[in-house]
């Protein structure tokens, strides 16, 4: 037992001789829970997860022995946990509405049982390594929760408990581990979020992840197990664009971390993820998600360690084979706790207050996202999306700027574009994507092989659109050739009929790949078809009032992804669109 | 340790004086600071060790004499008496009445700190609220539980928008406002808190206010009490006796000034324009008391005003205040110059809860796309004023000037509106179709074609 020195903030200095840097200890008469985070001969200096008013000098504070850790097994799904991993819903039957100081619920309910089945294959007296499945629990209807045997035990399994229905805490087998010692099983291990998980090796990601945003997947896309960066200034769309992901992107299991952010916007999926369904699967999205929440009101340690908290879940689904994605909003603010405890540390500023060390904890970080084989010969996923909230919008600033170099699918969230509400407000010249070679392969095998060529040929529009918006901005649309004009046109029917995706329009929310490139194609082929006759002469005036171009630009809102029939027919029509304008030509010449 | 005084400072300065010699003080704990002259000052433990305890002095350290300070450590956070007689009262930054009439005595007593609301315990905000006012409403609507800031300027009317929002705010369908209203000021000037009180009394709703004011020649770092005794007033409102609560908090910008001259003082390290890094969680403590409780009947929505430094939205109160709340009016010089009021800014004007709270069931089915429709075209027509400007409107196309018509009428007619006029929403879409029908049917790609059908008024330029 040690005592309290010193209280300042979310720190405090206690006389606590034998803990070691991130141990766990408990503090004061209400035993409010902290890691140590720093030592000087006797005194250790420890953040703690909850505010510190109240807490005396004299007060009690005892070493825990063990680092931060989260509890791993069933339960974990359809749950809502805080940035230590308390679970949220368990802590307000508890406490009420608000979030008491000190109040300790475990993570994993502990009178639930759960249905387990042991793995057929293992047998008592065989050898059983770290990360072996155990047997399964079938946790929400479409998800089959195995259970792992913790990464670092090994040895001989001596015996498995039969199928039944037990709680987290019965034990489900032993081990004999090399050194002789026996150790017990349970259907849920701890692990220390601060340490990747291991796994064997880490494999090529290949498949796109499919987000149905038009914007992400037919032009930036993201790999499973790829790393992705939102940034953008207040109101530009990041939450939404992350909630879009978390609702329709065709991963196992989704893990949304608000880290930071607002109440309300977690209140918000917790609402809408019972009642969607899963356009992949057709069961609620809820049973595919889990929550972790330390909202922008809640103690800025555990927000540094909410981030971890949620990786960890996510290596630990990964590893029972499975592809998570993991959206955290806002890792900035996980930056800006990282800044304020530096800060109090009296850590040397290196830019904006933030410390040296800022740019290799996010790598470190972000380098737990991938696609791996797992420890027992599997194969799963973890891709990682995080937003970033630049002060003032300025991409310049440094978790921005370090962010950037780390990730490979940049997501540019523009302010103009958000003003006008054009949503998803990406910005289709800022963004960019490492992974276009690896999902080209996929799209030419399972959808069509002209789409490389199709996206390239959009994005070019769109960016010659760019160069002449300047020109007419400065002197006017007359300046333009009819050539020019009609790739204007082309660029602005990209813009509105295919990049323009509300989140808020239930027959375009998602669209699958096939809807994407079916769209991407049709509009293409108007731009084509106009630039032909325009090179014949006709005049782009002429081809702009077509009332083609106002019903393209509708096309999105009226097929769903489900149904393409119609619409694949209305773009077997656009020839005859505009063969009806070059027989007008045809016969009273370009005058027209 | 309550009843002990203690004259042990050692150095004062600043705001901040240092305690020696006084063991086991708890942190965030109150102080009452009684000097030379034995007035009594008010102060907070900001750190506490057996040696050396820092407190944060309100009224300042200025004049006093630390051989003559005595101290006293209350053992409690700041604390705010609540009872239904609050209502119709005026207190000072720290809670005291400062209207003559006696002292709230109640057993409850509640820490203006709060505690976080679970965020399993909030329930969604969804009820439309009606201000009456157009660019609200039509584009940028309230919610019941919403926490939406006014970001203005110096010199431009946000006094007098807010001032008509709680006037004029009701849910659909009611006659009169059910609202009561929790009013806070701090760094105002005596003339903002007197538009205020006389505002509230003009309407007849003095019974129904509760005034927080700090004026701008009161204690500064009080403010940073200020701000939570009002909210610690308005969840007692809300959560304990059921009401529906609309707090106004007034300048904003005053607070976060406050919170930087103490940062400086305890040394912190700066983050942005000398504001600390913490800013953004300290705001995010204010703010996110607003909100409703699931199994709860009242709500609190939070409209705090502030003022951008140099009219510049990225600057770090605003930026950071918008990164927190649940979108912004946004009001605009320019506007304002050409005597449009409410001089709202539409285009970086955004209310997050707005979608969940209109069209079908909420207001009427057309008004999310009308909504829509309105940004667009007018982002369109102001790129298009941006190129008359440099090119002139003559060489304008005609779809173009039609473009530079419909602007001029929105914002003369739609954004633009009397200080007493309380539109009705369906008033709003209306004047909004209207002014949606000076432009062709094919150039409206948000609305459906059945809304058209609906409510264009058909011919082009028909305005
Ligand atoms: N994809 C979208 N579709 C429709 N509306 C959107 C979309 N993205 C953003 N919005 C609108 O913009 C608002 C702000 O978006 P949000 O994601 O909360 O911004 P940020 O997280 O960047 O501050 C939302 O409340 C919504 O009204
Ligand atoms: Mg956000």
């Amino acid at each position: 037992m040690g005592k309290i020195l010193e209280v300042n903030g979310p720190l405090v200095k206690l006389e606590l001789p034998e803990t070691v840097i991130g141990e766990q200890v408990r503090v004061g008469r209400i035993g409010l829970v902290g890691e140590v985070i720093g030592r000087d001969g006797e005194t250790a200096l420890a953040q703690l997860y909850e505010d510190t008013a109240g807490l005396k000098p004299g007060e009690v504070a005892e070493g825990l022995g063990w680092p931060l850790s989260v509890e791993l097994g069933p339960g974990l799904l359809n749950a809502i946990f805080d940035g230590v991993q308390r679970p949220l819903n368990a802590v307000w039957e508890q406490s009420g509405d608000r979030i008491a100081r000190g109040v300790a619920v475990p993570s994993l309910p502990r009178d639930k049982r759960w249905h387990f089945v042991p793995d057929p294959h293992r047998r008592a007296e065989t050898p059983l390594a770290g990360g072996d499945v155990l047997g399964t629990v079938q946790e929400t209807e479409s998800i089959l929760h195995r259970i792992l045997t913790p990464p670092l035990v090994h040895g001989e399994l001596l015996e498995l408990a039969p199928e039944g229905d037990y709680t987290v805490d019965e034990v489900i087998g032993r081990v004999k581990r090399h050194d002789g010692r026996i150790e017990k099983l349970h259907l849920f291990h701890r692990w220390p979020v601060r340490t990747p998980r291991p796994f064997k090796h880490r494999d090529h990601a290949v498949k796109p992840l499919i987000t149905g945003q038009r914007i992400l997947d037919t032009f930036y896309p993201l790999l499973k197990g790829g790393k992705a960066a939102i940034p953008g200034p207040f109101g530009a769309g990041k939450t939404m664009l992350q909630q879009q992901i978390a609702r329709w992107c065709n991963a196992e299991i989704v893990i949304y971390v608000g880290c930071g952010e607002r109440g309300n916007e977690l209140t918000d999926v917790l609402e809408f993820m019972p009642e969607l369904k899963d356009p992949h699967t057709g069961r609620p999205l809820m049973e595919r998600t889990l929550l972790v929440a330390n909202t922008s009101n809640m103690p800025v340690v555990a927000r540094e360690a909410s981030i971890y908290v949620g990786i960890t879940l996510a290596e630990y689904f990964r590893d029972q084979g499975y592809d998570v994605v993991m959206v955290a909003d806002s890792t900035s603010r996980w930056a800006e706790a990282l800044r304020e405890v530096a800060g109090r540390l009296g850590q040397m500023p290196v830019e904006e207050g933030y410390p040296a060390y800022l740019g290799s904890r996010l790598a470190a970080f972000y380098e737990r996202a991938g696609r791996v084989e797992t420890l027992s010969g599997d194969h799963g996923s973890v891709t990682l999306i995080g937003a970033v909230s630049p002060p003032g919008g300025d991409f310049s600033e440094p978790v921005t700027s370090h962010t950037k170099e780390i990730i490979q699918t940049f997501w540019a969230l523009s302010k103009e574009l958000a003003d006008a509400r054009h949503y998803p407000a990406v910005d289709w010249l800022e963004s960019f994507s490492g992974y276009v070679p690896s999902a080209a392969k996929w799209w030419a095998e399972n959808v069509d092989p002209g789409w490389e060529t199709a996206r390239a040929e959009a994005l070019d529009l769109l960016a010659e659109s760019e160069e002449l918006q300047r020109i007419v901005n400065l002197v006017g649309v007359e300046a333009l050739s009819s050539e020019q004009r009609w790739t204007l046109e082309s660029a602005g029917l990209i813009k509105e009929g295919l990049l323009q995706q509300a989140a808020t329009d239930d027959t375009d929310s998602f669209a699958s790949p096939e809807k994407q490139y079916a769209l991407l194609a049709a509009l293409l082929e108007i731009h084509r078809q106009g630039m032909k006759l325009v090179k014949l002469g006709a005049s782009a005036r002429r081809l702009i009032q077509m009332p083609l171009l106002a019903q393209a630009r509708r096309w999105k809102s009226q097929h769903k992804s489900e149904d393409l029939a119609a619409l694949k027919d209305k773009i077997a029509r656009i020839p005859a669109e505009f063969e009806q304008i070059a027989l007008d030509y045809a016969q009273s010449g370009p005058a027209a | 340790m309550k009843n002990i005084e203690f004259r042990t400072a050692t150095s004062a300065q600043g705001g901040l004086i240092v305690m020696a010699g006084v063991p086991g003080v708890a942190a965030g704990s109150r102080v009452q600071i009684k000097d030379h002259a034995g007035n009594l000052r008010n102060g907070l433990v900001i750190r506490s060790a057996d040696d050396a305890v820092l407190v944060e002095v309100f009224e300042g350290t200025d004049e006093l004499d630390l051989e003559r300070t005595w101290v006293r450590f209350l053992d409690e956070p700041f604390r705010l008496p609540v009872s239904r007689d609050i209502l119709g009262r005026v207190f000072n930054g720290a809670g005291l009445a400062r209207d003559g009439r006696p002292p709230i005595i109640s057993a409850d007593r509640r820490d203006v700190n709060g505690e976080p609301l679970n965020p399993a315990a909030r329930a969604y905000p969804r009820e439309f609220i009606q201000t009456g006012i157009s660019a609200i409403d039509g584009m940028n609507s309230l919610t019941r539980g919403q926490k939406l800031p006014v970001f203005s300027g110096g010199g431009l009317p946000h006094n007098r928008v807010a001032a008509q929002i709680v006037r004029q705010a009701k849910l659909l369908g009611e006659e009169s406002s059910e609202f009561v209203v929790v009013f806070a000021a701090f760094g105002a000037s005596h003339a903002d808190a007197r538009f205020f009180q006389e505002s509230f009394e003009e309407s007849g709703v003095l019974n129904k206010v509760v005034m927080f004011l700090n004026l701008a020649d009161e204690p500064v770092i009080e403010r940073l009490l200020t701000p939570r005794a009002a909210l610690t007033a308005a969840e007692y409102l809300a959560f304990d006796l059921d009401y529906h609560v609309l707090v106004v908090m007034t300048d904003m910008t005053a607070y976060a000034e406050a919170l930087r001259e103490v940062a400086v003082l305890r040394g912190d390290v700066p983050a942005r324009k000398g504001y600390p890094g913490y800013l953004y969680s300290d705001l995010a403590e204010i703010y996110e008391r607003a909100g409703r409780i699931k199994n709860r009947r009242g709500s609190i929505t939070l409209i705090p005003v502030l003022s951008m430094p140099s009219d510049d939205i990225t600057h770090p109160i605003p930026d950071l205040t918008g990164y927190i709340t649940e979108g912004q009016i946004v009001l605009g010089r320019e506007l304002s110059n050409q005597g449009v009021y409410p001089p709202v800014s539409v285009l970086p004007s955004l209310s997050r809860l707005m979608k969940d709270g209109i069209g079908k069931n909420f207001t009427r089915e057309d008004h999310p796309h009308v909504a829509s429709q309105l940004f667009a075209s007018y982002a369109k027509a102001l790129e298009v004023r941006g190129l008359a400007a440099i090119i002139g409107a003559e060489e304008l196309s005609d779809a173009d000037r039609r473009y530079l018509r419909f602007a001029e009428a929105f914002e003369r007619r739609f954004i633009g509106q009397g200080e007493d006029e309380d539109r009705s929403v369906f008033e709003t879409l209306n004047i909004a179709w209207d002014l949606l029908s000076m432009l062709p049917p094919e150039a409206l790609i948000r609305v459906s074609e059945e809304e058209l059908a609906k409510y264009h008024k058909g011919g082009v330029g028909s305005v």
